[in-house]
């Protein structure tokens, strides 16, 4: 294997989230109903014509921008024939060779190094139907078409081959997917079939500049599943090579069953698209105006907010890359942070605690009551010593279920601390009295004993009492005693 | 109101029924009656329809006479129509002409018969037609041929053969046709009629079953210019389910019928009166052209150099469109669907072996092969820039003149089954009418007499959006004339 070097290059297919379809006005919702979602148009019907969703590219002049591309002022839609019954025309209307963005560029850390992968293009295509066969129904002999999906936009992101290795061609994926869920055009979901990424790999002796035959995988549903089916490829090649044989240039399907790439069962294989400009649509114009106006409603990227942070908040890397995870839960942060004015602190909570609540409750931030003006508060009620971070868990909490600010909580249910020295004091002197063994303990020298002395304080004033000042009156009254 | 016998109500054109109408002098009631009468009694000699919808049109012209009385009446309320059964029509078989469609029925009108039954028109039913649109005699048709009203033994032209055979006939007294290389004036010409192929996108092409994307319009076929007018007015205009579909204003057409061609520049094409053109058609279209310039035309001899090549360039195009456009019928998900025993793709293609007749199958797999791989440069592409010529070739000659003057075909109507046995010698008929399409610009055909008993059409061709123009110069030559007042005897 240390002979050959890895070469891949990805096809990224993303779902993009308009309200309608490309070319109609039929919503798509996943998981409905089976052809529920269809019109004459998106099913093919005898006469209907296709009509650009303007959205679409609006999204796709977005994501173009979003990575560096030049925009094609002027771009056209051309015919890709071929036959196959989860397409409706049996022809698909995508962009041939003028696509909507060229050459752009996509940036990542990958083992500690920043890599930048040249992108080839990205361009706007309808996305066929599901087709759904004898492992769902248990028969064999027939299969069924859901055109829900046929007409859906899709974004296809096409890198240049300069990947070397399953881990950075997912690091790369991973890189797209932040992308593009930060300026909200795909919900990116594998599961669901809104992001799909093809791998292109081949294999060549290190050292050599020619690229050797390829092979494309697809089907893969997880990140998982993708490097499985990479690591299985570049091993299968490996063996077809080292026999002197050839690798054969063919579409492979990744079985997650068995581990294994298997040739497509049945799908055209047509070489030949025989592409022409498709005749019912007009050049799309994308103006200067255009792409000056898009620009500035670009949100700040992942890795410049993560740069960001790094340098403003003073925050680690790793805990950098943790809150840029989502586009809400960085702006939670800044926010936050912002408010505070204490952003450790605040990366602190939403790491830890924060994030608990989130998992428990199976929501994501921007879906929670919890605000970041709630999370300012809380740490002010600590900061001025009103609660004790410990209490305070038990606000967040609360203020998680409820919504209620952290300061309304405190007094509705008495949680303030208490730091009254005297009103300690009382408290401490009938503990050392109903305790006298752990005093006695603690005078003849075992200075732990004054632990179980302050817990029985904290117990008694539910944990309000200020611990510290319980520690420094126990101690004073323990040694004048 | 005073009586009309039926046999004088069929033979009205739209426009004239159109004002008894409104004076309330006829019922659509009476109408319609009297042209279902006439379709039962001729039909069965000529087969202009594949559909007759008898019933539908009864509660139709009720409707619009009750709009009528209402007071809330358009010009063509309760006057009824053919429609070519290429075009989408709701919960009505639209077949096509083919096996493949034979029992299809659309869930949606298309643009231009929604506009027509929004303004109260009245369908009597589904016109017969070269199957999908392609063919020039009707012949192509999977059910039956039609035959020419002038001569039963002889074609009405195609591929809207059914629905030139209507009008001539008094079995309609207008229809829609569709016209991609010819179709709507080719037939008008055989069979006495007038005919108007629109600019290219003047009106929408949703819901016309597409054949040629590039190519394709939907026009009137009817007694005269004047009722083309009102036709193309109810008709033509932007839509946005149609994204080729011009978003320029709609003129007045009635309004532009003037009568008054003093002036104009009319060009006559050198390369459109070739050897070998049918003595009696050189005749009447000299005599036509001699006869506007008699009304003020000014005459000047021009020419169009590229017209030898728009044959060549319209068989690579249209076939090639035709091509993808077709691939959808594979028994999927609608219409005929092969059952039998083998996988799903023998299923595929018997279902196209056996839905789509011998022309069909001819011009899917020209155009199969000019796309692909290797011969696309050759073919397409280079057809492509040849198409940019032709419409460059028009571009220049409008420059010096107003519109052209020529022939609609070197031929009149040819016996049935003639030109079945030649691909080749069936597609040079339309010599005249494809470079017209090639250029996306408007053409009419004009009945302009006969040349041994058939009828002779003469073509007006048009720059970009003039068909207010054309209409005009069709309308002053019919107001000088007789040729579209006569009927066949049948």
């Amino acid at each position: 294997m240390e002979k050959y070097e890895i070469v891949i290059g990805l096809e990224i297919h993303a779902e993009l989230c308009t309200e309608s379809k490309l070319f109609c006005n039929c919503a798509y919702i996943f998981g409905a109903l089976a052809n529920d979602c269809t019109c004459p148009i998106c099913l093919g019907m005898p006469g209907t014509l296709p009509v650009i969703n303007r959205r679409a590219v609006e999204f796709s002049v977005r994501a173009g921008l979003a990575m560096g591309c030049e925009i094609t002022p002027s771009s056209k839609f051309d015919r890709k024939n071929y036959f196959y019954p989860d397409l409706p025309k049996n022809y698909q209307i995508s962009q041939y060779d003028i696509p909507l963005c060229q050459n752009g560029q996509v940036s990542f850390e990958f083992e500690g190094e920043l890599r930048t992968v040249a992108l080839r293009r990205i361009h706007l295509e309808e996305d066929a139907g599901k087709s759904i066969h004898a492992e769902v129904t248990g028969d064999p002999t027939r299969s069924f078409m859901d055109f829900n999906r046929a007409g859906v936009p899709l974004l296809e992101i096409v890198s240049e081959p300069e990947l070397h290795s399953p881990e950075e061609a997912i690091a790369y994926c991973r890189a797209v997917k932040e992308i593009l869920e930060y300026i909200e055009v795909s919900d990116c979901n594998m599961e669901e079939g809104s992001l799909r990424c093809e791998p292109n790999l081949s294999l060549r002796p290190k050292g050599s500049k020619e690229l050797g035959t390829r092979t494309e995988i697809k089907n893969k549903n997880s990140f998982q599943e993708l490097i499985d089916a990479m690591e299985y490829e570049v091993k299968r090649q490996a063996r077809i090579l080292d026999a002197g044989e050839e690798v054969v240039q063919e579409t492979l399907l990744f079985d997650a069953s068995t581990g294994k790439t298997v040739a497509m069962r049945g799908k055209e294989e047509a070489d030949d698209y025989r592409y022409f400009p498709e005749p019912d649509l007009v050049h799309v114009q994308i103006s200067d105006e255009w792409i000056e106006e898009s620009q500035p409603t670009l949100p700040e990227l992942p890795a410049a907010r993560r740069k960001r942070f790094i340098s403003d908040y003073d925050i680690s890397p790793d805990n950098a890359e943790f809150l840029t995870n989502t586009r809400p839960l960085a702006e939670f942060f800044d926010e936050a942070a912002r408010l505070s004015g204490e952003p450790t602190t605040c990366a602190n909570w939403i790491m830890g605690d924060l994030t608990r609540l989130l998992n428990t409750a199976e929501i994501e931030i921007q879906d929670a009551k919890v605000t970041p003006a709630h999370l300012n508060e809380l740490i002010q009620l600590i900061g001025d010593a009103t609660i004790s971070g410990k209490i305070a868990k038990s606000v967040l909490d609360d203020a998680f279920e409820t919504g209620k600010m952290p300061k309304q909580i405190v007094s509705e249910k008495g949680l303030a601390q208490i730091t009254d020295t005297s009103e300690i004091e009382t408290i401490v002197l009938q503990v050392v009295e109903e305790n006298p063994g752990p005093a006695q303990d603690y005078r003849d020298g075992t200075k732990k004993a004054i632990g179980f002395l302050v817990g029985q304080v904290m117990r008694a004033t539910r944990g309000k009492a200020n611990p510290q000042l319980v520690n420094e009156i126990l101690t004073r009254v323990l040694s004048t005693d | 109101m005073a009586a009309h016998a039926a046999s004088e109500l069929w033979q009205l054109s739209a426009a004239e029924a159109s004002r008894l109408l409104a004076d309330r002098e006829i019922s659509s009631v009476e109408l319609t009656d009297a042209c279902l009468e006439r379709i039962a009694a001729v039909d069965d000699r000529i087969s202009a329809y594949i559909t007759v919808t008898a019933d539908l049109a009864r509660q139709q012209a009720t409707d619009a006479d009750r709009r009528i009385a209402a007071g809330d009446a358009s010009p063509l309320t309760g006057v009824p129509m053919q429609i070519k059964d290429l075009l989408c029509t709701n919960g009505i078989a639209t077949t096509c002409a083919s096996r493949m469609l034979a029992e299809y029925i659309p869930v949606y009108d298309a643009t231009a018969v929604a506009r027509l039954r929004e303004h109260g028109a009245v369908l009597l039913g589904k016109g017969n037609m070269d199957e999908f649109g392609m063919g020039s005699s009707t012949e192509n048709s999977a059910f039956f041929p039609t035959r020419n009203p002038w001569d039963t033994g002889r074609v009405p032209g195609g591929s809207s053969g059914g629905s030139a055979a209507a009008v001539s006939a008094g079995a309609a007294p207008f229809a829609l046709g569709t016209d991609t290389g010819g179709s709507i004036r080719q037939p008008a010409s055989f069979c006495g009629v007038t005919g108007l192929k629109p600019t290219y996108g003047r009106v929408s092409r949703y819901g016309l079953v597409a054949y040629a994307s590039s190519l394709d319009q939907v026009g009137p076929i009817a007694r005269d210019a004047a009722d083309c007018a009102l036709i193309l007015q109810s008709i033509a205009g932007h839509d946005s389910r149609d994204a080729t579909s011009l978003p320029d204003a709609v003129p007045d057409y009635s309004a532009a019928l003037t009568g008054d061609i003093s002036g104009l520049r009319l060009g006559v094409p050198s390369e459109y009166f070739a050897e070998g053109m049918d003595a009696g058609v050189r005749a009447a279209v000299t005599a036509a052209i001699d006869q506007l310039a008699a009304l003020g035309a000014e005459i000047r001899e021009v020419s169009l150099p590229t017209t030898q090549y728009a044959l060549a360039c319209y068989y690579i195009i249209a076939p090639s469109e035709c091509s993808a456009n077709l691939a959808r019928y594979d028994g999927v998900k609608y219409g005929y669907s092969h059952q039998g025993d083998g996988d799903m793709w023998e299923a595929m293609e018997r279902t196209r072996q056996h839905g789509f007749g011998p022309e069909v199958k001819r011009r899917i797999m020209l155009g199969a092969f000019a796309l692909s791989s290797g011969y696309y440069d050759a073919y397409y592409h280079k057809a492509q820039q040849v198409r940019t010529l032709i419409r460059q070739d028009f571009a220049h000659v409008f420059e010096e003149v107003d519109a052209l003057a020529a022939p609609v075909s070197p031929v009149v109507a040819f016996p049935i089954g003639e030109r079945t046995d030649d691909p080749v010698r069936m597609y040079l008929v339309d010599v005249y009418t494809l470079p017209v399409n090639m250029a996306g610009l408007p053409a009419m055909s004009v009945p302009c007499g006969f040349s041994n008993g058939l009828p002779v059409g003469l073509q007006l061709i048009g720059p970009h959006l003039s068909e207010d123009r054309l209409l005009n110069i069709a309308h002053t030559y019919q107001q000088a004339t007789e040729w579209h007042r006569e009927r066949p005897g049948i």
